[in-house]
């Protein structure tokens, strides 16, 4: 068992980017051109962190893998659909890392004490919601991009593709606030700012527009849900059972 | 009557293929212009099986077997033709249909591989919508004709093949399917394993009256489970009937080896009209026809001195390896 608590651990430990990025922030003062101060800064980074915990998928890894391997020929004969099971997967998963997560936490606000704050009651329930509904969001994305494994075999190459406005667009490495107004606007029209970006300034208590953020992540789920079931359904036809 | 629960008609099966000429050259010219050839691995077959029987289906590596029963269980869609499987077009693969199948593969599991066996079952009882209780029951059911029941709480990855292949099929039975499709079960399995999975396969069709469809690569597989064999050679249908009418025209003849009390009477033997395979000494080797198998040994011990006598029963695998290799069977 002690494997498998390291490894949950380190999975913890990994998404610590947010971290760096307030080191580089603070540093160079860059807070200073968006108007924003070092402790509103710090929390949103924490924030970040907290969230990405909470809503980071790696659906078509496994579904690439069990899908090539022949492994989800079991799965498809069963009335069940077997996204459900990598769904449950992530969720059972983001339960283990929550006291990780803490931890983390913890040491974070002892090197950071001007940093502790206690969210709002309606703010830390919306931002939960809200995380919810990010990690809905990247779970549709990636299972879309997972049941492309029917027609390339090598769907997680275009998931890398992605990955990297993600990365940047997402508020991981900054706050979309920071971006020039004319780029913002575009990419609030983007799934990519409701994944980190609106969650983490709910949660930190940044100024941000509440009903309009819920608003896009629920119009972006009700638009790739029905993408991702028009998908499977085609995908599953293609469905070869190799491996098995 | 018994009535039809699968029924295929005109079914074919096509894959495209892309191949790739070897070394560097090959593969800069396999990324710029792939070439791809459609394969048809099943051509135009037909065949009804009734509720309750086990059907055999036999065939070489690549022959389509396993192809045949992906199709008629929902998993891969099929190129032409028409299948109903209890009333359902199995690729739509609709929850009433998948409540009444199961599909065991060999070679692949279901089961989660680090967490004991019993968690994959209540997983998949409460995916095939029954409640503690009922699957409490059926687990314990099932756990005694397997014979299994301190494996169910050891984790997937310590068990031996043969307790987890006992538990996959715990796993893929918990909803009592009526039709069981099985793609090699005994695949790497001990002989007593094989034994018991068999053992066990024959009360669960008895007592549940299933439709089970076998692909299997072992022969005692097939001759003491299946009555009925559908060969399948290079995607089309060689044969289709009972094996026993199989094994009789394709060996018609059985060899008999008898010890006489003296090499006089192998002599006398050797010389009273039978086909004699060879002799030494006193012991000698003749080949009689089935149909007569009877009569011709009551006149050998009658007339004959005889110490000893053997019936050489041809071996099932090479007289099933000669349908493997042959497209057509008439019988």
């Amino acid at each position: 068992m002690l494997e498998y608590r390291v490894e949950i651990a380190l999975w913890a430990i990994s998404g610590v980017i947010p971290f760096f990025m307030l080191n580089i922030w603070t540093n160079n003062n860059l807070n200073e051109s968006i108007n924003i101060s070092d402790v509103m800064l710090s929390r949103y980074f924490l924030c970040a962190f907290f969230v990405r915990q909470f809503s980071v998928v790696w659906v078509v890894f496994s579904f690439e893998e069990d899908s090539l391997m022949g492994k989800v020929s079991p799965y498809l004969i069963q009335p069940l659909n077997p996204f459900f099971r990598y769904f449950a997967q992530h969720l059972a998963e983001q339960i283990t890392r929550f006291p990780f997560a803490l931890i983390i936490v913890f040491f974070f606000f002892i090197f950071n004490p001007e940093s502790i704050w206690i969210p709002n009651l309606g703010l830390l329930l919306l931002s939960i919601v809200s995380t919810f509904l990010s990690f809905l969001i990247q779970f549709l994305i990636q299972s879309i991009v997972a049941c492309l494994c029917f027609w390339t075999e090598k769907a997680s190459s275009i998931e890398r593709l992605l990955f990297i406005p993600t990365l940047f667009l997402s508020g991981l490495l900054a706050p979309v606030v920071s971006f020039p107004s004319y780029v913002k606007s575009w990419i609030y029209l983007t799934p990519f700012p409701y994944l980190i970006d609106f969650p983490a300034n709910l949660l930190s208590g940044n100024e941000t527009n509440i009903s309009g953020g819920l608003s896009m992540q629920i119009l972006w789920i009700s638009l790739l849900f029905p993408l991702f079931k028009k998908i499977w359904s085609e995908g599953t036809k293609k469905y070869t059972a190799m491996g098995s | 009557m018994v009535q039809n629960i699968i029924d295929v008609r005109n079914l074919s099966k096509s894959f495209d293929i892309s191949s790739k000429e070897p070394g560097l050259k090959g593969t800069i010219k396999h990324f710029f212009r792939r070439q791809t050839k459609s394969l048809k691995v099943i051509k135009d077959i037909s065949f009804k099986i009734k509720a309750g029987e086990i059907v055999g289906f036999l065939g070489a590596n690549g022959a389509g077997k396993t192809t045949i029963l992906k199709m008629l269980c929902g998993l891969i869609y099929p190129s032409e033709g028409s299948i109903l499987v209890s009333g359902y077009l199995p690729f739509r693969r609709k929850e009433n249909f998948l409540k009444n199948i199961t599909l065991i593969m060999g070679q692949k599991q279901q089961l989660i591989w680090d967490l004991p066996p019993i968690e994959s079952f209540y997983l998949n009882a409460s995916i095939y919508d029954l409640d503690k209780f009922e699957a409490k029951k059926r687990i314990k059911k099932l756990s005694e004709m397997l014979e299994i029941d301190e494996e169910l709480f050891i984790p997937v990855r310590k068990l031996s093949l043969g307790q987890r292949m006992k538990s996959e099929l715990l796993a893929a039975l918990i909803h009592e399917p009526n039709i069981l499709f099985l793609d090699e079960p005994t695949l790497g399995l001990d002989i007593n394993a094989q034994r018991n999975l068999r053992k066990f396969l024959q009360k669960y069709n008895r007592e549940t009256n299933a439709t089970i469809c076998l692909t299997s690569h072992y022969m005692k597989d097939i001759t003491s489970l299946c009555k009925r064999v559908i060969c399948v050679h290079e995607g089309a249908i060689s044969y289709d009937g009972k094996l026993d009418l199989l094994l009789k025209k394709l060996s018609p003849v059985k060899e008999i080896s008898i010890v006489c009390r003296s090499e006089d009477d192998a002599i006398k033997l050797e010389n009273s009209g039978f086909t004699v395979k060879n002799k030494i000494k006193n012991e000698i080797t003749i080949k009689i026809e089935n149909n007569s198998i009877t009569s011709s040994l009551k006149t050998i011990l009658n007339n004959f001195d005889i110490v000893d006598l053997f019936i050489n029963e041809p071996p099932i695998d090479e007289i099933i390896g000669k349908v493997l290799i042959k497209k057509d069977y008439d019988i």
